[in-house]
């Protein structure tokens, strides 16, 4: 292109337009602008690391947990796929189910992971907890008399080489169903199940035992991974015998007496043996142990949270349970969140309002002083931030209590009865005050700012233009001091939403934030999934309430300062 | 009272003082007169009182001591919005968050003034200000132009009696400021208003007042229309802050009815006429103005006294030429001539002499 038809080209429009070297202008722009844009990402990449790793990852897992619940699946796998097969309203499951139940249990509590799954469902019925707790406990004795009458026929029962020597059988290993197992037992404890444990399992004995194998190589990968006992030297645990009893009565004659593994006369005998005791009722045993497990709405809850992910806990967080029959309200008495979301709302609402009340005279004033003037009460206004959030608070605590200072003054003064002292403290009254007092900078700092763009030039004319003090104050000061309020508002009203200390604090019962119950949550039940799920909720609320003050104010309209 | 005494003196500032913090005074002993329809400006250096005196009768500051009186009213105790006086800001305080139109309607709604009436009000002041098609932008939208014609309008809108200016021409570039100064002054002719305009730009103060009060330290140095003002200031403070001007020392030698001698520090005589000296030997300091100085000797009178004079720099400026000269220990004397066909053009180096008349060398207070 020579240089009259580029000329031209440029002038008409409509080819891109050429740097002097004749490489798209654009192209150059971006080439001279990439080095400062590294730069600058290199600048901002440790705040930005460093927020990503502390702040928002952990935030994100918090998030997670509100809808994330594995751990019945993970516990209890053979009986969530077992109750698959079972309807709600059927009354008690059937047998295969309790059979399911039985290994899973077993094994969660030799982990010692039945308890956590027993507070997790307590959440969603009341008295699963201790249910779990005592079946762990008793699971042991289930089968035993069945279990008894194939180890008392020989010793050897008691080996834990003969056994060894039984499950490892001859011919090939099943390594998958080794590593199946090792997977089932790393989900259930969250830890690793890595290593040789000088056991696998023989095929051809994974055939003709399976529930044996399995309870066998559960046993094996436990004792050695976590006791760190030699499998030969150890008797298996209790499930094992109930498992080979089980699968003796049920396999097929032919087969044991065709097997020719090690051990297969002592096999054959105890099949003998197993086929003329009593088979084992799971579900009277369970039932024996503890009278609730013939409750249905324990398996029906089982059931309801063995999916991986449940909106449980979002419902639970607006007083809604999830039930085999759907979604239902809560029991009028268990119904506390909506009530505290409302509190929460409105009191931080209030508070709002009684910072622009206190604060826009005080930043009025601050901006119409002197410089010099202005920076010694601006001090005054920050005093509190230096001193702790703690004291500040139990300061109030100390004011306003019946015994306190305003109290004993207003008694004092023949102003109040001393049988009716004011009740100022563990209630909302408490609560509104004293934050009031500790978020006030916050409303103060931004309209501070805002105002001190206003050049008193403006009140002025109004007032050349003949309005009186009020009219150009409401006419021409306050509107443009409004993007103060809105920063202040939206500043306040965010940080009042989310607080806890005082609340916690001077609020009592009456005065308490959702945030409160979060922290409860958090650290008290330890019900991570529910103070989630409040959270979450929390978090879209102040989000959808920002975005509404955008639409209705608009996000440009705030100021917080120049 | 007759009316034609408050017309003579509508705006009155009587002895009046101002001090901020008790203890210099900011504005000392002022007094002035302002007939109706006349347009005033307070023309002077920054921290000379001009713009606390505007304050004062604006009403947004007190006056320490003495009287302010409009139409033969005290005015001291009524507060700014019922004195009914229009005024035009520095940068304007157009409200931001109003359009123009509603600027406008403001100080008519204030006065309870109906809805028709206030529209077709507005109109008129937009129209007035050749801005009639913006009634519905808001001030951030407009050139700094628009907006002072707005801040104007907005300030006679409501048809004051009395108009302030505060620097309203401040912020804008020279050429609009030209075309604005030209505009503010036929209006306020046209419309007859009583005009009181605080600048620091002694153009503006010449081209568009009746008058024009010169302060400095608090006091009006001089009171006079643009042209006495420029050609004969009253004292060697209005000489040297109006226009340009040359200056020389000395001791008057020879006094005579409209003439004098002055025997200038370096020993050469001159003629001047006498404005603040009454007898020989007292000190004064002349002052010419450069387009007033002759070197051409034709021009002169035969008797006058002449100096001598060394060019040290020639300044071509288009319309006129500028020489500096070195005269009688003055190193910064300036003298203008016009880029007329026959204007000698001096070299830097040549030695001249020159002169003037003796009315246009005014020997002032030294």
């Amino acid at each position: 292109m020579n240089d009259q038809s580029m000329k031209a080209a440029m002038e008409r429009g409509d080819g891109p337009m050429l740097a002097a070297d004749g490489t798209p202008l654009k192209k150059s722009l971006a080439r001279a602008l990439r080095m400062q844009k590294i730069r600058a990402l290199l600048l901002v990449a440790p705040l930005l690391i460093f927020v990503l790793l502390t702040f928002l990852a952990p935030i994100a897992d918090m998030l997670f947990r509100s809808v994330e619940n594995q751990i019945v699946s993970e516990t209890l796998p053979g009986t969530t796929a077992t109750l698959d097969d079972w309807e709600a309203g059927e009354g008690l499951p059937p047998e295969p189910v309790w059979r399911a139940f039985y290994f899973d249990l077993f094994l969660a509590a030799e982990a010692k992971e039945h308890t956590r799954l027993g507070s997790r469902l307590n959440y969603e019925f009341t008295g699963m907890s201790s249910l779990f707790r005592g079946a762990g406990r008793g699971i042991d004795d289930i089968g035993e008399d069945q279990a008894a009458a194939i180890i008392e026929l020989d010793p050897r029962w008691e080996e834990g080489g003969f056994w060894h020597d039984l499950m490892s059988g001859t011919g090939d290993a099943d390594v998958r169903f080794l590593d199946a197992r090792r997977d089932r037992l790393e989900r259930l404890t969250g830890d690793r199940y890595d290593g040789d444990i000088g056991f696998s399992p023989g095929a051809a004995v994974v055939d003709l035992l399976p529930l044996t194998a399995r309870a066998y190589t559960d046993w094996a990968l436990y004792t050695v991974l976590a006791d760190g006992d030699a499998v030969i030297e150890v008797t298996p645990w209790e499930a094992v015998p109930v498992a080979l009893f089980l699968d003796l009565r049920a396999a097929d004659a032919a087969a044991v007496s065709g097997y020719d593994g090690p051990g297969r006369g002592d096999l054959f005998v105890a099949m003998l043996a197993a086929r003329s005791s009593d088979p084992i009722d799971f579900r009277q045993s369970f039932i024996d142990l503890d009278e609730d497990f013939a409750i249905p709405t324990i398996w029906e809850t089982i059931q309801t949270y063995s999916n991986r992910f449940t909106p449980g806990y979002f419902l639970n967080a607006v007083d809604l349970q999830l039930t085999p029959d759907g979604v239902s309200a809560r029991d009028a008495g268990q119904r506390i969140y909506i009530v505290l979301f409302q509190r929460t709302m409105f009191m931080s609402l209030l508070i709002t309002f009684s910072c622009i009340l206190l604060g826009y005279p005080v930043a009025w004033i601050l901006a119409n002083l002197p410089m010099r003037v202005a920076n010694m009460l601006m001090i005054l206004v920050l005093l509190p931030f230096w001193t702790s959030l703690l004291v500040r608070t139990s300061a109030w605590k100390v004011m306003l209590q019946q015994q306190g200072v305003i109290n004993d003054t207003l008694v004092w003064l023949g102003l109040v009865d001393d049988a009716a002292r004011l009740v100022m403290i563990n209630n909302q009254f408490g609560t509104i005050v004293a934050m009031t007092h500790i978020l006030l900078p916050f409303m103060i700092l931004p309209l501070y700012s805002v105002m001190q763009t206003i050049p008193p030039s403006y009140v002025r004319a109004a007032k050349s233009l003949g309005a009186t003090n009020m009219t150009a104050f409401w006419r021409v000061y306050f509107p443009q001091s409004v993007p103060g309020i809105g920063a202040g508002s939206i500043l306040v009203f965010i940080l009042a939403i989310g607080y806890y200390i005082t609340p916690e604090i001077v609020g009592g019962t009456k005065g308490v934030f959702i945030s409160n119950r979060i922290a409860y949550h958090i650290s008290a039940s330890l019900n991570w999934g529910l103070g989630a799920a409040l959270g979450t909720i929390l978090l879209a609320a102040v989000l959808i309430l920002y975005w509404a003050y955008d639409k209705v104010v608009g996000i440009d309209n705030v100021k917080l300062g120049g | 009272m007759t009316s034609a005494q408050t017309d003579d003196a509508f705006v009155e500032f009587d002895r009046v003082q101002k001090s901020y913090d008790g203890e210099t005074l900011v504005v000392k002993d002022l007094n002035l007169t302002l007939p109706k329809g006349e347009f005033l400006t307070m023309l002077g250096p920054s921290g000379s009182g001009k713009t606390t005196c505007l304050m004062m009768l604006a009403g947004f500051e007190t006056a320490t001591h003495g009287d302010i009186r409009l139409g033969g009213k005290p005015i001291n105790n009524i507060p700014p919005h019922k004195r009914g006086i229009g005024m035009v800001f520095q940068n304007y305080a157009l409200f931001p968050h109003m359009t123009v139109a509603e600027n406008l309607s403001f100080p008519l709604e204030v006065r309870k003034i109906g809805k028709d009436e206030r529209e077709e009000k507005v109109q008129r002041a937009l129209d007035m200000v050749q801005m009639g098609q913006f009634g519905g932008r808001r001030p951030a939208q407009l050139s700094g132009g628009q907006q002072q014609r707005i801040a104007l309008a907005r300030a006679l809108v409501f048809e004051p009696e009395l108009v302030l200016m505060d620097e309203p021409l401040g912020a804008l570039d020279k050429q609009l400021r030209e075309h604005m100064q030209f505009e503010i002054t036929n209006l306020a002719h046209d419309l007859g208003l009583t005009t009181v305009y605080v600048t620091h730009d002694q153009t503006e103060a010449l081209t568009m007042s009746d008058r024009v009060a010169v302060f400095d330290d608090g006091r009006i140095q001089q009171i006079a229309p643009p042209d006495t003002l420029y050609e004969e200031p009253g004292n060697s403070f209005v000489a040297q802050f109006i226009g340009e001007n040359n200056t020389l020392e000395g001791v008057v030698t020879n006094m005579g009815a409209d003439s004098c001698e002055v025997k200038l520090d370096s020993g050469d005589v001159i003629d001047a006429k006498p404005v603040n000296v009454s007898k020989a030997g007292e000190r004064t300091r002349v002052s010419i103005r450069p387009e007033r100085v002759e070197f051409n000797r034709d021009r002169l009178l035969s008797d006058a006294h002449t100096l001598k004079a060394h060019v040290k720099e020639f300044i071509y400026m288009g319309d006129i030429f500028r020489f500096r000269l070195s005269v009688a220990g003055n190193e910064d004397f300036i003298v203008k001539t016009r880029n007329a066909p026959d204007a000698v053009r001096l070299k830097a180096g040549q030695e001249i002499e020159i002169g003037w008349l003796a009315q246009d060398c005014r020997a002032l207070d030294a």
